[in-house]
């Protein structure tokens, strides 16, 4: 079968092979874990505990009763030992759970465990979902029971799980999806029967033909899944981008994908949702890869969430002499990094290390009107106007020239032979549109 | 450690691409034309493009310098405008007059606009319109093997003489030093095609126009396309990226003007040559064109 794709786009370094082949193991349990209490887009939550506490693993430290939020739970057994400020991967204040683990883990979420989804009905597993903290684990955090929660008057008929992972350099939903298929699987089905969904797809970029095989192999029973190969590309797994190559719909502008039918997940999500409902495991670890040539020994890691970066990095063999940017995520739209006790969240993917070769000489020049930015924008903005626009603030134009669209992958600002940095013009563009939105509200 | 983290904001890694490889990759590939000129017209094709290129590169330097910006000649790009001014000048120019076109071309074409990327209009043509308003003679004596003679297109216009197609293509003719040879800046455009450092939407668009242009209002369109400047307008200067669109369907439209304005310069003007003007007229139009093409964004709802 053919590898479908998108319109546009680039072709970075993918850089995958140095982690590619190496198999998820178990981080060393943490001593104490940093917990923020946001890891979701949405209503803030209220802390449930405090300083002196006893918690168990899986167990409910935050909630909030606004639709749009997603419970976080203890990572570890032990003592709350601070609750406090602390930075997070994404640069924002939050206040944090600190706790000091025990010698053992006793895990006690209050979840049952179901073995297939026969005695389930739709709204009981929408409630797992909310109640396991599930949220969108390649990045963005978006809670998934909302996502699931097919308002009355849509209808939803794919279900399409990502495992384009187009980042370059990071492999973490590609060693899910080589080593824990059947799960991936069994989340699909349950987030299926969560959204009334037929049918579902799961798009992997046909850089990794162990995944998609593996992936077939697991469906091969399911006439209502199907495995696509993904033609590698960044940004393929940018959901408009996905739904676009695999379904060819177009997400109206300031739409979701459920304007189309559709709701998008990551296979790591789906595989979570499996956690959630078979074994009662709520959303407290989750897969990393550690990568770069400023790594001593890369490699891809289960953890639990609020082990720091630099414990991370440490269990991957700590940094090179050359070592120069950490980035949490990938190359193309992760987050550089301040300080290593920042703690990893639901929503941290990658710790991507950077040697001083690779990040020197970005020193931008006059734009020269070649219009590579233009040819690789996957939403087909024109990077060069609205970064115009954006200088001197003419936000009618920058409305009209759809800034807005702009999904801030990146491939402008990679593509640009002045480097250019047009991306973070692109945002400071939205971010006045946003603001004039604001004031007319 | 923790200072000496590097924070930018993503992405974090680039292509290898830079303006000065793209400008030394258009050096680079001017060279064959470069070459087919010294073939035909000898040493003194050689001290012409020397001339124009030196001029170029001087005036941009003594202009940064005044203007006390960062001195940028080391990016090519002047001496992009330098050799494209000389490929459009007759072998038989006064040396100084080329250099002259030159300081005309970075002087008024470029750095009055601010320099590099700011210009409406290509600058090598600015150069040669200047030359062909002030020098109009020196302009058009054309001389092969010390012998003066008429270019193809003027034999055609004035007389109604045919030149053979094949001389026409390779470049055994009477004409400016880069206009002679299309093969040599097919050759030279290809490669820039193959690194990805032009557009193709533009020259297709213009030298298709000119073929069907010329032959439905009964002229040969092979000696069209083939003949004077169209081939290196079309290929090297219509390209330019400053001052063309940056839209895809901007180039055709881009193009498909400055071809149009070429059949009727060509056919019905007073020059035999009109693919300068042509280019230059439709630089004028850029900003509008870039504005009323602009693609609809992926689910954009007008």
């Amino acid at each position: 079968m053919k590898a479908l794709t998108f319109k546009q786009g680039i072709h970075p370094e993918y850089n995958k092979d140095l982690t590619k082949d190496k198999p998820l193991k178990n981080a060393k349990r943490p001593e104490e874990v940093i917990i923020p209490i946001q890891q979701h887009i949405g209503a803030p939550l209220k802390t449930l505990v405090k300083k002196g506490d006893q918690v168990d693993l899986g167990q409910k430290i935050a909630d909030g009763d606004s639709f749009v939020c997603a419970p976080i739970h203890a990572s570890v057994s032990g003592t709350v030992k601070d609750i406090r400020k602390v930075t997070d991967p994404g640069g924002n204040v939050v206040e944090a759970v600190v706790i000091e683990a025990a010698e053992e883990d006793t895990l006690n979420s209050g979840l049952e465990k179901h073995d297939n989804l026969d005695g389930l009905d739709v709204d009981e597993i929408r409630h797992i979902i909310r109640e396991a903290g599930i949220v969108g684990m390649g990045g963005a955090m978006f809670p998934t029971h909302v996502k699931v929660s097919v308002p009355d008057d849509k209808n939803v008929d794919y279900v399409i799980l990502n495992g384009a992972e187009c980042e370059p350099y990071l492999t973490v939903d590609h060693r899910v999806m080589v080593e824990r298929p059947k799960s991936i699987i069994f989340g699909l089905k349950a987030l299926m029967k969560a959204s009334n969904a037929p049918k579902g797809i799961i798009g992997i970029e046909d850089n990794k033909p162990e995944a998609i095989e593996s992936m077939r192999d697991a469906a091969k029973n399911d006439d209502n899944i199907e495995v696509q190969a993904l033609e590698t590309k960044y940004p393929q797994g940018g959901e408009k981008m996905l739904i676009e190559a695999l379904i060819s719909r177009e997400v109206p502008a300031g739409g979701l994908p459920l304007d189309v039918g559709v709701v998008v997940n990551n296979t790591s999500t789906a595989a979570a949702v499996a956690d959630a409902i078979r074994d009662g495991k709520p959303l407290y670890e989750r897969s990393i890869s550690i990568t770069g040539r400023g790594i001593n020994s890369p490699q891809n890691l289960i953890y639990r969430v609020g082990t720091t970066i630099g414990e991370l990095i440490e269990q991957a063999g700590g940094l090179k002499e050359n070592a120069a940017k950490v980035i949490t995520g990938g190359p193309m739209m992760g987050v550089a990094q301040k300080k290593f006790d920042v703690p990893a969240v639901k929503g941290t993917s990658g710790i991507l290390v950077l040697i001083k070769d690779e990040v020197e000489n970005f020193e931008p020049s006059p734009c020269i009107s070649c219009a590579k930015c233009v040819d690789a924008c996957p939403m087909f903005l024109m990077p060069t106007q609205l970064v115009d626009y954006a200088k001197h603030e003419m936000v009618e134009e920058l409305e009209e020239w759809q800034v807005l669209s702009c999904i801030e992958c990146g491939s402008c600002s990679f593509v640009c032979p002045a480097k250019i940095p047009l991306v973070h013009h692109l945002r400071l563009g939205k971010a006045q549109v946003m603001a004039k939105k604001r004031e007319e509200n | 450690m923790n200072n000496e983290l590097i924070v930018t904001s993503s992405p974090h890694v680039r292509s290898q691409d830079s303006v000065k490889k793209i400008m030394w990759s258009v050096v680079l590939a001017l060279l064959p034309a470069v070459f087919a000129a010294v073939y035909f017209f000898k040493a003194r094709a050689l001290s012409v493009v020397l001339t124009a290129v030196v001029g170029a590169v001087l005036t941009e330097y003594i202009f940064q310098k005044i203007r006390k910006k960062k001195i940028t000649i080391e990016d090519g790009s002047a001496v992009v405008t330098g050799l494209l001014l000389a490929l459009t000048l007759p072998p038989s120019i006064p040396l100084w007059t080329a250099f002259f076109g030159s300081v005309v071309a970075i002087g008024l074409g470029k750095q009055v606009f601010g320099g590099i990327g700011q210009n409406p209009f290509n600058p090598a043509l600015v150069g040669r319109a200047f030359l062909t308003a002030a020098y109009p003679v020196l302009m058009t004596t054309w001389t092969v093997d010390g012998v003066s003679t008429a270019t193809p297109l003027s034999q055609m216009k004035m007389d109604g003489i045919a030149t053979d197609t094949w001389n026409l293509f390779v470049g055994q003719i009477a004409g400016s030093l880069g206009e002679t040879s299309a093969l040599a800046l097919l050759l030279g455009f290809a490669y820039l095609l193959y690194k990805g450092y032009v557009n193709w939407r533009i020259p297709l668009a213009m030298i298709g126009t000119v073929f069907i242009g010329t032959f439905v209002f009964g002229a040969d369109p092979i000696f069209h396309i083939f003949g004077g400047g169209l081939m290196i307008g079309a290929l090297f200067m219509a390209t330019d990226m400053v001052s063309s669109p940056t839209t895809k369907a901007g180039r055709w439209i881009f193009g498909i003007g400055a071809g149009f304005l070429v059949v009727i310069i060509r056919l019905w003007g007073g020059y035999p040559e009109g693919v300068m003007y042509s280019i230059l007229l439709m630089n004028t139009a850029v900003p509008l064109i870039d504005r009323y093409t602009r693609p609809r964004s992926l689910g954009e709802v007008k």
